[in-house]
């Protein structure tokens, strides 16, 4: 257990710990006039980094530590914001603009008149919850399963994860599906009760996001330091070798990637409620990309990196966007050839490069977790 | 010769129309007289009778009646012309002097007038210019109006024009069908010649036949072998189209199956490249509309080597900057070209606005050619054929040149490639300038069929690597076939499962046949590919 808890795994929690109790309290007892004062829209604006950061770590633990560049994260992310979704329209029950007290809005403008048989049970939060985990976890095991027993690797992987999010944004783009086609899924009022809106309710899911945080980082800081990690770092660096060796790769890949589509998923869940919105576009290539760049910008591979990374890239743009919106793409790919060229262990890694040379104690071995050369 | 057989088919008609005035005087005559009953009903009759007779003046009467120009009373029927010049509607001669007191316009009432519409209808049947009898052949079929019965009989006898005369014998038969009092086997005729005409017109026709079983079932037989002929048409229309998607998607993915073949490098900014080939076709055309507006037919022509130019100067301007620090680490290149990519966006953005920018299609690249049941539009045509053409001149490239022969070597084995002594950076960098300008003229060729904006390129980045995955690398077949398979399995698909639960299912397709052979279809073999 002393391996999980190493001083950057300490100085995570200490930060996340610090930010669960000083947003609230810098939100809710700071007065508003000071200069310590943290205004409501800011709120969920952080607690949807610390979604992004959870969605990064996930993203970290299969391409950092086990090599698989997927770039359909962002497909099990709004599958788990989805079911949280569907969780939310479920509440809204006789509010909404029709009345209907079963029907989501969207169902009676189109005119529906029952609800689908997937819609049953996600009024129930619990099973909703079961959902978040299972529905990411079940299409991450069969597509994994399909995909690393035949042994698609590298660009082509990558290549067939982006074309399972694209055709699943497709899907989710048809009104026809049950999931509110182009709209998505919105106007929610309430969750298990506390109105969605209210700044106190908004403490708390930022506060669960920075507890789901902790939990994952924890969770893939066991993981990468377990025996099973040390295998995952072999399959990263030598496949073939791993192989060779007796491991059955696919099983640890596919038990790897599962678990990681998880983490997305209960990211997902987190970044709904505090968006108010859910629709296909979060299922566009391009996101998934983006959430690759947040890892490799904070340091590939180092747990602590991604969250750093999604936080760094995440605040960047908010000030772009409202400062300099015709800036922004140029930012964000010059960032993209910056860090692949020039800084390929991220902002982390470079950091600590420093940190150590200025300490002029060169360590005698490479890292557990150290980047190798060459990615393949 | 045109003109001779023109005079000739007119003198002809001539002809036989004054033959028929004087064989048919009678007739003519005693039509006309019944203009000068001032009755409805007998105009009505007077008309039918003038249409038929085919007196050479019945066109000349009927269009005087249509304006208020004819003239009846005590036996007499005058026409009036514009100027108010009098012609004597029996003989034709001009009438000298004041008009006589006792003549009055006849009168028309809605009934006469739909009459006269059918009338003049059926006489153009007989006019000299083949276009204006095709249009009234067409028109008749449309009005299956009974009483142009005769008069069509007489113009089919008359016809030397094949295709004037296939319209007319449908517009017969199409009267013969629904006109009351044939004969069951005249209508069975017309119902095999209907059946022949084989279009929706017929179809429609044909499904609404009622009366003795015999014909209904003849009716209905034929009906459904019209339905089967067109679905035929259909499959052949959509195979069709998936072809000329397929040539779309072969032009967006030949360039990238090129560098990602050579150098295993997956190149995001491809779309891009296509972009601003599209760009440079708006660019190419602008200076020519304001310059010299003349060379607009031409623009296509010149915008191609310039857009392959723009396009591959860049590419290999990337290489060198940025990919070739990234040789071994495809997926760190991955991430830098889609970086590139982003930022090649939002350049364009702002240089030339974020809405479509509207490239223009020359003459002779509009309209369309119809074949049997097919309507292929010439724009299409037009990049069925460049896409061949781009393919056939790669495949010459890469099979008969020394850069071509060089490629395929590093292709296969870099390393080796580099002992031989082939400078495997510089091929790499113009392997990727050659890609990225196939690109580059893609764009041109998809700016005629798709909006010029900044994210043209990203429409077509996704389905790109589909095809090349699909067809596997390293060998341009594979990416014929990949991109004729996709396009075509796509448009069949779409009827059934309309555009997008189509593309869903090829999607799916895809990844569960990556399962099954990992290199797609047409794999290099051998321990090359593992390196």
């Amino acid at each position: 257990m002393s391996q999980v808890f190493d001083r950057r795994t300490i100085v995570v929690l200490v930060l996340l710990a610090a930010a669960a109790i000083l947003v609230p309290a810098m939100n809710m007892l700071a007065a508003p006039g000071s200069a310590f004062h943290l205004s409501d829209h800011l709120v969920p604006l952080l607690g949807k980094y610390l979604a992004f950061a959870l969605l990064a770590l996930s993203v970290d633990l299969v391409w950092g530590y086990c090599g698989i560049l997927s770039l359909g994260h962002g497909a099990f992310f709004a599958l788990g914001g989805y079911a949280m979704g569907m969780y939310l329209m479920r509440q809204i029950g006789a509010r909404g603009v029709y009345a209907n007290p079963t029907l989501p809005d969207f169902m009676v403008f189109l005119n529906w008149k029952e609800l689908p048989w997937f819609w049953y049970g996600f009024d129930w939060f619990p099973f909703a919850m079961l959902m978040v985990l299972l529905v990411p976890g079940l299409l991450a095991f069969v597509f994994g399963w399909f995909a690393f027993r035949s042994r698609v690797t590298g660009v082509y992987l990558s290549i067939i994860t982006q074309a399972m999010t694209f055709a699943l944004m497709l899907a989710f783009f048809r009104n026809d599906m049950g999931f509110g086609g182009n709209n998505g899924l919105t106007d929610f009022k309430d969750i298990l009760g506390f109105p969605i809106q209210a700044a106190s309710t908004r403490v708390v899911l930022f506060v669960a996001s920075a507890v789901a945080l902790a939990g994952g980082y924890l969770l893939c800081r066991w993981i990468v330091t377990s025996k099973l990690g040390k295998v995952l770092v072999a399959v990263r660096d030598a496949e073939s070798r791993t192989r060779f060796l007796g491991y059955r790769v696919e099983h640890y890949k596919l038990a790897v990637f599962t678990l990681s589509a998880m983490l997305a998923g209960v990211a997902g869940a987190l970044y709904v409620p505090q968006v108010g919105i859910i629709n296909p576009g979060e299922f566009a290539p391009a996101n998934s990309i983006e959430v690759v760049i947040w890892v490799a910008v904070g340091g590939r591979g180092t747990l602590a990196g991604a969250i750093l990374g999604a936080l760094v890239v995440n605040a960047g743009k908010t000030w772009f966007t409202g400062a300099l919106p015709e800036l922004w793409l140029f930012a964000l790919g010059g960032l993209f050839v910056f860090v692949t060229l020039l800084m390929p262990k991220g902002i982390l890694g470079t950091a600590e490069e420093w940190w150590e040379r200025a300490r002029r104690k060169p360590k005698a071995g490479v890292a557990p977790d150290a980047l190798p050369s060459a990615a393949e | 010769m045109m003109i001779l057989r023109d005079s000739l088919r007119a003198l002809l008609v001539l002809l036989a129309l004054s033959w028929a005035s004087v064989a048919m005087a009678g007739p003519y005559e005693d039509a006309l007289q019944k203009f000068t009953t001032d009755s409805y009903a007998d105009t009505d009759t007077a008309i039918v009778g003038v249409a038929s007779s085919g007196n050479p003046q019945a066109l000349a009467v009927v269009e005087a009646l249509r304006d208020g120009r004819l003239l009846a009373g005590a036996g007499r029927v005058v026409i009036r012309d514009a100027s108010g010049a009098m012609t004597d509607a029996a003989t034709g001669q001009a009438i000298a002097g004041a008009a006589p007191a006792d003549l009055k316009p006849v009168r028309v009432n809605n009934r006469v007038r739909r009459a006269i519409e059918a009338a003049l209808g059926s006489m153009t049947l007989m006019s000299p210019d083949a276009g204006k009898r095709l249009d009234a052949a067409r028109a008749v079929f449309r009005s299956k109006d009974a009483a142009a019965l005769p008069i069509l009989d007489q113009a089919l006898a008359q016809e030397k024009d094949a295709t004037v005369k296939t319209i007319l014998e449908e517009a017969r038969a199409a009267i013969l069908l629904s006109a009351p009092d044939i004969s069951s086997a005249d209508r069975i005729a017309a119902i095999g010649v209907l059946k022949a005409r084989g279009n929706q017109d017929a179809l429609a026709l044909l499904s609404s036949v009622t009366g003795a079983p015999e014909v209904v079932e003849a009716a209905q037989a034929a009906a459904a072998g019209i339905r089967s002929r067109l679905e035929l048409w259909n499959a052949l229309q959509n195979v069709w189209y998936g072809i000329s998607l397929g040539s779309v998607l072969l032009l967006a993915a030949i360039g990238l199956a090129i560098t990602f073949g050579t150098m295993g490098v997956i190149n995001m900014a491809h779309g891009e490249m296509v972009m601003i080939g599209a760009y440079t076709t708006f660019v190419v055309q602008e200076i020519i509309r304001t310059q010299m507006p003349g060379l607009f037919g031409a623009s296509l022509f010149i915008a191609l080597p310039l857009a392959f130019v723009v396009a591959g100067g860049i590419g290999i301007l990337i290489e060198r900057t940025v990919i070739r620090f990234l040789y071994g680490r495809p997926l760190e290149t991955l991430l830098a070209t889609w970086g590139l990519s982003l930022m090649l966006q939002q350049a364009v953005r702002s240089i030339f606005g974020p809405t479509n920018r509207e490239v223009g299609t020359p003459a002779w690249m509009s309209g369309a050619l119809e074949l049997g049941g097919l309507s292929l539009t010439y724009n299409r045509i037009a990049i069925v054929i460049f896409a061949f053409g781009v393919f056939a001149a790669l495949l010459l490239v890469m099979r008969y040149t020394s850069l071509g022969l060089f490629v395929r070597a590093v292709t296969q084995n870099r390393r080796m490639a580099g002992s031989m002594g082939i400078r495997t950076n510089r091929i790499d960098a113009l392997a990727f300038g050659l890609g990225s300008g196939v690109a580059g003229i893609a764009g041109v060729a998809l700016s005629q069929i798709d909006n010029v904006s900044p994210n043209l390129g990203q429409g077509y980045i996704i389905d790109s690597f589909m095809v090349v995955v699909f067809g596997g690398v390293g060998n341009l077949w594979g990416t014929l076939v990949g991109a004729m398979t996709l396009g075509i399995a796509n448009k069949l698909l779409e009827p059934y499962a309309g555009a997008v639960l189509g593309k869903i299912v090829l999607l799916i397709a895809i990844i569960l046949f990556i399962q099954r052979r990992p290199r797609g279809l047409f794999a290099l073999k051998g321990r090359a590919v593992e390196a």
